[in-house]
């Protein structure tokens, strides 16, 4: 069994681990009643930020930091927004947080809350989580009862109400600006940046939205401490100043072609194929593996010889990744085809782009026909241009769209057109002999599966 | 002449008072009234299995909203049906990588074919609906398909037939 003793997942196998009685014997809410008794908000915001704690939602900004931008001596009201829309391809940590420990996400959610001055938060929780739904409802009514929440918690002058909202089955509404038009009942259109959330969010106030995890590891900090925090993982660069390096614990999911699907806690900094061999058993039915998503599907492509590449904040940006991601680790073993692997991810980003964008509308739809042309056979080595110039141009790095689900979209096409470039060539020459190396446009009535 | 009057008379109307007070009862959750749109679609639709356009209309009225500004939240989000119900269970299967990957796009193909319809279709009984699904955030049991709240994990051929055959038959009539 792999070393690291799960802190996040300690719930995990507990009988009747989610409840507050369980919590509590664990030693859960006891931190929350000595901060609220002891120390002011700024004592908290500095100790997330001393943790050195990195959002575990997918952009790893400092947690702590994210908290030190809302505006000082604000009337409010201030608003936190809990994300748990989490439908990233390949992930389900918060899923396990929510349904198996719900009082430690709630535990710091308050410490939050406090920390913000935040006397409202919202937890929007993707439609899928019905269970999720219920064990957070039932822990939320238990933490009422236990004078956890509501106002004067615990005899403080602090109050807080914390609120489930349910999603609607849409994957741009976990982008934070989607998240907070979604919750003002509007289409989920994330918004145009600056202004921040931190200074204009949801109904138009300063806003904090969080991730389950991170408020799972804010609790942890103010159990365990920031000594504890910073001993796991990987240190920041010395040589680097500008790297807040990679520390605590992370939840790693693991799914695919591995023999043990799963979510595994481990130091971040554990390279792909650690988790897949000590973790996951190895890849499934012994045999090899083509390639592995090394933080959900927007994250890009692991070949098998990048899978010693450490899983923190710039690990997989090192070998051409767009990050870690949600750390979401999804295994394809030797025998699939890249070109269905690449179609996959291009339908899922067409059916989401939320349409906003004209290049990120446009260039989801025209690279699923184009995948959707070269599986039927009728691909031309020009597309492979056409796929890379369009994951060249869209998304917010190239500087083309609001948000970044178009650079989501973008990196699985660069990197699989990079890192596999021959075997697309070779399907596309064995598939079409007699029109691959044609380079007229295509006449838009032979498009297969146009709409 | 019957079909004038029933344009020129009030529609019946389609919330309940028990609709409208599940909405109320959230309204002092949020400081503007358009934030109950999501939960009042899902009360709605929760209880009708649709959200017909004279619903949209009778949600704006309760929220102060024009309808257009419901109408434009609902279809949005493509989740909630307009034109007649969803069936008595809607499954939604997943096709994201990691079920793919696993057969979950064989799953789906093989739901439809016992459940005799296309993806997105209902049976002419009214007891299932089948619609493919983005990432279910149950990756680690794929391929897997959540039929109203329940998930359905590592599917096969068999299980997918044997839960057809098991819905058909709890929701057939007499
Ligand atoms: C397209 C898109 C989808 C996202 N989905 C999620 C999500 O489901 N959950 C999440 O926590 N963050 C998601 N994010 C990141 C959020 O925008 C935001 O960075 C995060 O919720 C902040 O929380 P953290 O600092 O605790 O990580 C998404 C971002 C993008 C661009
Ligand atoms: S990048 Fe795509 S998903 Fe994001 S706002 Fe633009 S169109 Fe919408
Ligand atoms: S890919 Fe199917 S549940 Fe995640």
């Amino acid at each position: 069994m792999p070393p690291f003793t799960p802190v996040l997942l300690e719930a995990v196998g507990i009988p009747n681990g989610h409840t507050l009685a369980s919590y509590r014997s664990r030693g859960g809410y006891a931190p929350l009643e000595q901060i609220l008794r002891e120390k002011q908000p700024v004592d908290v915001v500095e100790m997330v930020k001393a943790s050195g704690l990195r959002g575990r939602g997918g952009a790893g900004f400092s947690t702590g930091l994210k908290w030190s931008f809302l505006p000082k001596d604000h009337p409010g009201p201030i608003y936190l927004c809990i994300n748990a829309d989490e439908s990233e391809p390949g992930t389900f940590n918060n899923r396990i947080l929510m349904e198996d420990d719900p009082h430690q996400v709630i535990e710091g959610i308050i410490l939050a809350a406090y920390a913000t001055r935040a006397t409202t938060a919202y937890l929007y929780l993707r439609y899928e989580y019905p269970q999720s739904w219920e064990r957070l409802q039932g822990a939320i009514d238990e933490a009422y009862a236990a004078g956890y929440l509501g106002s004067a918690i615990k005899g403080s002058s602090f109050s807080l109400n914390l609120y489930l909202h349910k999603g609607a089955a849409a994957y741009i509404c976990g982008e934070e600006t989607g998240l907070i038009e979604s919750l003002e009942g509007k289409r989920a259109w994330p918004r145009i940046k600056p202004p921040f959330p931190a200074v204009e969010g949801l109904f138009r106030k300063p806003t904090v939205v969080n991730n389950i995890e991170t408020m799972a590891c804010v609790a942890q900090i103010a159990r365990r401490g920031i000594d504890w925090f910073r001993s796991i993982g990987v240190p920041a660069d010395p040589a680097n100043p500008r790297d807040p390096g990679s520390y605590g614990p992370k939840l790693y999911c693991l799914s695919g072609h591995v023999e043990r699907p799963g979510c595994y806690e481990a130091p971040l900094g554990i390279t792909a194929r650690q988790l897949i061999n000590e973790y996951g058993g190895g890849v499934w039915k012994g045999r090899r593996a083509k390639a592995a998503i090394p933080g959900g599907i927007s994250m890009g492509l692991l070949t098998e010889a990048e899978l010693d590449t450490p899983l923190d904040f710039a690990g997989p940006g090192r070998v051409g990744c767009l990050g870690l991601g949600t750390a979401a680790v999804v295994v394809i073993d030797e025998t699939v085809s890249i070109v269905d692997f690449l179609h996959n991810s291009c339908r899922f980003f067409a059916h989401e782009s939320c349409g906003q964008c004209t290049p990120c509308r446009e260039g989801t739809a025209w690279s699923l026909r184009m995948l959707e042309r070269i599986k039927a056979g009728k691909g031309r080595l020009k597309d492979l241009e056409l796929l890379a110039e369009i994951g060249n141009t869209m998304g917010m790095m190239p500087g083309s769209t609001i948000c970044g689900l178009a650079d989501g979209a973008a990196w699985p096409i660069k990197n699989a057109i990079k890192k596999f470039r021959g075997e697309f060539e070779d399907y596309i020459k064995t598939t079409n002999p007699t029109g691959w190396m044609v380079t007229d446009p295509v006449p838009a009535l032979q498009i297969v599966g146009a709409h | 002449m019957a079909e004038h009057t029933s344009i020129m008379t009030a529609p019946k109307r389609i919330l309940t008072d028990a609709m409208i007070a599940e909405i109320e009862a959230l309204a002092p959750r949020y400081p503007d009234r358009r934030a109950l749109t999501l939960p009042a679609l899902h009360i709605v639709n929760d209880a009708l299995r649709h959200v017909p356009l004279q619903a949209v209309v009778e949600i704006a009225a309760v929220l102060g909203l024009a309808p257009a500004e419901v109408q434009d939240t609902l279809s949005f989000y493509a989740f909630f049906p307009q034109d007649k119900p969803a069936g008595e269970v809607r499954a939604w299967v997943c096709r994201s990588i990691s079920c793919a990957l696993r057969g979950g796009e064989e799953v789906l193909e093989h739901l439809c074919h016992v459940a005799g319809i296309e993806p997105g279709g209902t049976t002419t009984d009214g007891t299932l609906t089948i619609e493919p699904a983005e990432c279910l955030g149950a990756c680690d049991f794929a391929p897997c398909m959540l039929a109203g709240k329940e998930l359905h994990k590592n599917l096969t051929p068999e299980s997918a037939a044997a839960f057809v055959r098991a819905t058909q038959k709890r929701f057939v009539r007499p």
